[in-house]
Formats: C-alpha cells, structure tokens, sequence
C-alpha cells in the first residue's frame, strides 16, 4: 500500500504499450494498407503525429526538472532548438550540390552572404555520428554552465524561471543574426537526405515517426530510472525542503546541475527528431511562448508524474492544430484559459487528479483517517 | 593557533568572540561557547536573543564576522558550507518541523541515514540489510513504527517533530542542535520529548534552544541563557533562574 517506487507502474505499463501499439500500427497504416481504404494513415498525418511525439519527450524532460526537483525552467525550448539546429547543420551539409547555388560544401545562405569558406561552427557535421554527438553535447553543455552558475549561487523559485527565460531570449535574438552563421531569421531548411535517405519519402517520415515514439519510450524509462532511485528521493527532497537537505549533508547544486543537464540532452534529442520531421528550425523555436507552452502542457497532464507531462504535449498540440485551422484567431485564449482552468480546478492535472480518484475509490470502504500513501502526490 | 588551547582541544563545540550583524543590526555581540563531548546543553533566552543566529553560525548558513567557531577542536566550521558540516557530524532540527512532506515517513529516514551523499552514490544505491536495521531502530526509538508508511505530509504535529528528531538520530552526527523541539506541543507529547532527547543525549551531545521551562527543567542539563547576542549566565537552572540579572531580562516578565 506505499507510493509505488517499482520501474514500471501502472500508468507506466499503459504508455508504454500504447507507444509500442502505435510503433506498429503507423507503419501498416501508412504503407501496407491501400490509399483508398478507411484506416490508410496521409503522410501529413504521420509527421504531425511524430511532432508531438517530439513535444510529449520535451515535456517529459521538462517534467524531471520541474515536477520532481522543482526548477521551473521557462527555457527549456532553448535546449530543444539548439538539439534541432545541431541535427538542421547535418541536414543542410547533406544538401550538397543540390541547393540553389550548387555550392557543395557550403549552404545555400552563406553562398547568399557572400562567404567564401565554412563558418567553423560548421565543421564535422557533415557527419552523423559527430551531429548526434552534438545534438547531446550542446544542450547539455548549455545547461551544465548555467546550472553551474545559477544553482551555486544559489537561485532559485522565479529568479530562477525568469533567467532561463532570458536565456532562451539571448539566443532568440543572437541566432537572428547572420553573423551567428546559423541562417539569420529564415533559419536551416530545404532538406534533402537524412542518412542517405530522402526526408520527403513516405518511408522515412514512417521511421522518424516510429523513432520520436522509442526515444519517448526510452526517455521514460530513463525519467523513470531516475526518479525511482534514491537520487530521484533526494530530488524530492529538495523540491520539498531545499535547507533541510542541505543540513543532511546533501550538495543540492550538484544533484540540480546532473539532473538539469540530463533534462536537457532529453530535449536536445526531442528537437533533433523533431526537425527533419517538420523540415525547418529557425530562431523562432527560442521564442520565450513555446518554452511556457511546454510549461503549460505539464501543467494540464500533471507535473511530477511524467506519463502526464507526455499526454498533456500531445492532448495540448492537438488542441492547436484543430484550434488553429478551426478558430485560428482564438487559439491563444484557449491556451490561456485552458491554463487557467488547470490550475483552479486541477491543479494535479489529469493524471494527478485521475490518480487521486482512483485512490480514493479504492480505499473508499476504509476511515480516511488511515489512508494509506499511494496518494499520487508528485513522490511517484 | 600556535599556542595550544586545552579549552579548545578538550572541546567539541568551541565558539569564541562570535560577531555577526545584519544590516547593522548586531544578532551576536561576543557570544562565547564551550561544549564538552557528551555533553548536553539547553540554551534559553529571550526573543531576539540570537539563538537561532548561534545554530546558523554552526552549521554554516550564516558565516561570521569575527570570532572562532571549532569543532572537535580542529575544524574551522567558519570556512565550510552546509553540507560539509554536516558531514563531519553536526545535525539540525529546525524550529518549524521541517521533514519530506511527500516522502514515506520511512524514505524520511533512509534519505536522512548516514550514507555516502554524493550524486553518483544515490543514482545507484541499494538500501542493504544494515540499513533497514538501522532505520527498524529510529523508527523503534521515535516511536513512529506503526506510521512507517504514511506520507510526512499526514502526519500529526508532534509525530513530525519525532520524525525530524529521528532524521537527525539517522544521520547520526556527533553533536544535535534541536530548535526549539516542543513548540506547539500537547502536555503528554512535550513529556515523551524529553525522555527521547534524554535518550538521545546518552550517546550524543546535544544543544537544545527552548523557551518551555517546565521542558528545560525535565532535562535536567546545564544552562546557558542568552541576552541581546551574548553569555547572560551559565550553570544548572536553579542557578541561573537565581541570577538577578537573568531574572530582570528573561524570568521576571
């Protein structure tokens, strides 16, 4: 009857299989089953069902920091843009001589500005093992300076929040400029291969797909992982009781800046997936609005309870593509009373308040006096 | 220190001429403390007095502006930081009684049980048998064995100050400074507090702030009273509770 401290939970168990379930069903539906029938799943439908996937994994990362050691970072689409650009530098090296000027080593938009060699931050991405290695070392080298800096000196609540907000603003307004040698405002675009192969074709939109739903599965069980172990206590713990963890002798910079830094290589890899599929990363990505999004999107699913921060991406995104083609000019109060309403009367969110129903229809027969403490409070 | 100091080195806590002010106002003029090993000790003193300014000072929240602070003799607690005067044995009971809120009353202990504290160490941690006799023994001697698997958050709050008092006996330090440890306590439960610290106070030294002096007077321990940041008077408490002056700044009111 205590809070559940296993690998895999109930709810666990239950994504775990939908996002196996769906590793299996997209490619039959996409390719194997005839254009003509009922279930055949349009290639648009594919790559806007990987993009959340993306977000779901964003959300998750944000979820570790925020709903189990409670740093509210309002910059966490920095760490996602900086993994999409890592993975657009490869992609555009991979253009070659297919691009408008024909250059074959460089891009299109240095040609444009007139350069005459590589920016040197180009260097090495023409090869994948080298991007990926970015995708993972930029992020988590952003995050483990600015996690040094800021948990050392002790910052935290909204301080906290409002510097990575300022974060992700800096690099909105340096990654504008063309001198950064990232393409300027119109951003990495116009991708051909991935891996030799061509990111337009059906098949390949398949397989990002199917790969965003592993890396979900995968970055769960690492957040998993994590905060099942006593590192994931003494998380809690500081969430809780900062002082009182540091007088049990525990460095609490140090489990901040680890977690911090694990959170966002998970949102680098997110941005990564996320940019072949939708085929463009420009600064807008840095826009301060998408890092409270994902905020928001936590908040709606249930914070400290990661199979809730993934559905609230997914249940949220949805919202926006089907609000934003229905009532396009509404979207953002929908977003904004959605916010509300969460946190008047939800303020679990939906898995936290699914969690505590089902609590409390099984312990109904008992006195609530001795109700046991699988409640869903943010220690699962 | 080139010259040897016996009070120094015979002692475990040893502060001397301790200065701090905050923002010019003075909290500590002076204060001066020798704690033997073993040793348990109740501070008193009126509001203000700078008692709980003292625990910072020992325990590394707030760094002073003059003055030794030692421990076991040989340890300047005034260079180290929170976690590594924990380290070396100091535990803290805050006045608010401050525990996990939505950990198990067990997870309490066990985040609290003396154990390597480094990241990496608790990624991979596995509780051991030792551990669980460990935490089987605090949970025995806070008398919270049947609450083992409630949320702290639940508990009531006397049964938090237990458990805070059982953190601190897990972490098993050398020397317990307990902030005023029966604050809004019922009668039967300040008693039960008493003979836990007395318990306690066997194998451990202890500093005990309080203001209750039916409490201070069931412990039994030497007395120091303190008055606007300094010693006001030191010795058993029917001693002090004489002392005119300790009567005029503190009993008489």
């Amino acid at each position: 009857m205590q809070t559940s401290y296993d690998l895999l939970d109930r709810r666990g168990i239950i994504m775990l299989v939908l996002l196996g379930l769906f590793a299996l069903i997209v490619p039959i539906c996409a390719l194997l089953v005839p254009k003509t029938s009922l279930f055949f799943m349009p290639p648009y439908v594919v790559a806007l069902l990987g993009k959340y996937l993306c977000y779901a994994l964003l959300a998750l990362a944000l979820d570790l920091v925020w709903g189990y050691c409670g740093i509210l970072s309002l910059g966490h689409g920095a760490f996602f843009a900086l993994g999409g650009y890592a993975m657009g530098m490869y992609l555009m090296r991979q253009i070659g001589t297919r691009g408008v000027y024909a250059n074959a080593e460089l891009p299109d938009f240095m040609v444009f500005l007139n350069w005459k060699e590589l920016h040197f931050t180009w260097y090495g991405f023409q090869h994948f093992p080298y991007a990926a290695l970015m995708i993972l070392a930029v992020p988590g080298l952003l995050a483990f300076v600015f996690g040094w800096f800021a948990f050392r000196s002790r910052v935290t609540g909204v301080y906290l929040s409002i510097i990575t907000q300022a974060m992700t603003y800096a690099l909105l307004l340096s990654f504008f400029r063309n001198d950064m040698g990232f393409g300027g405002n119109n951003g990495l675009t116009d991708f051909k291969d991935i891996l030799g192969y061509s990111v337009q074709s059906d098949q390949t939109r398949v397989a990002l797909c199917v790969l965003s739903a592993l890396a979900l599965a995968a970055g769960y069980l690492l957040a998993r992982a994590i905060v099942v172990s006593k590192f994931g206590k003494v998380l809690i713990a500081i969430r809780d009781a900062e002082s009182r963890t540091r007088f049990l002798g525990y460095r609490v910079e140090n489990f901040k800046v680890i977690v911090f830094t694990i959170s966002a290589m998970m949102a680098g890899i997110a941005g990564a997936l996320f940019v072949p599929q939708v085929g463009i990363i420009n600064p807008s990505e840095f826009a301060p609005a998408n890092s409270i999004e994902a905020v928001i999107w936590v908040a709606v699913g249930g914070r400290g309870t990661l199979v809730g921060a993934a559905l609230g991406a997914i249940l949220v995104s949805f919202g926006k593509t089907y609000f934003t083609g229905a009532l396009p000019e509404y979207w953002l109060f929908a977003l904004g009373a959605l916010f509300v309403i969460v946190t008047l009367f939800l303020p679990k969110g939906i898995i936290g308040t699914l969690g505590e129903m089902w609590a409390r229809h099984r312990t109904s027969p008992p006195k609530p006096s001795d109700k046991p403490s699988n409640m869903p409070a943010a220690a699962e | 220190m080139t010259n040897v100091n016996p009070t120094l080195t015979n002692s475990l806590l040893y502060l001397d001429g301790i200065c701090v002010s905050f923002d010019g106002y003075k909290a500590l003029r002076g204060l001066s403390l020798v704690l033997a090993p073993g040793e348990m000790r109740a501070i008193i003193g009126p509001n203000g007095a700078g008692k709980t300014t003292m625990m910072d000072i020992i325990t590394g929240k707030t760094k002073p502006d003059e003055g030794d602070v030692y421990f076991g003799g040989t340890h300047d607690l005034s260079t180290m930081d929170e976690a590594s005067i924990a380290e070396l044995g100091i535990g803290r009971k805050f006045q608010k009684p401050t525990v996990f809120e939505s950990h198990t009353v067990e997870d309490n202990i066990l985040l609290a049980l003396k154990a390597p504290r480094s990241p990496l160490a608790n990624l991979f941690n596995r509780t051991g048998p030792e551990q669980k006799t460990r935490i089987e023994e605090v949970l025995t001697t806070t008398r919270l064995k049947d609450h083992r698997h409630r949320l702290a958050a639940n508990l009531s709050h006397g049964q938090k100050q237990w458990l805070e008092i059982g953190m601190l006996l897990a972490q098993d330090p050398k020397l317990l400074l307990v902030d005023e440890p029966v604050a809004g306590m019922t009668d039967a439960e300040t008693v039960t507090t008493a003979e836990l610290l007395r318990e306690i106070a066997r194998d451990h030294s202890v500093v005990v702030v309080e203001h209750d002096m039916t409490f201070v007077r069931d412990l039994d321990v030497k007395v120091t009273v303190l008055h606007e940041g300094s010693v006001l008077a030191e010795g058993a408490l029917d001693h002090v509770s004489s002392d005119p002056r300790v009567i005029e700044v503190y009993l008489g009111r």
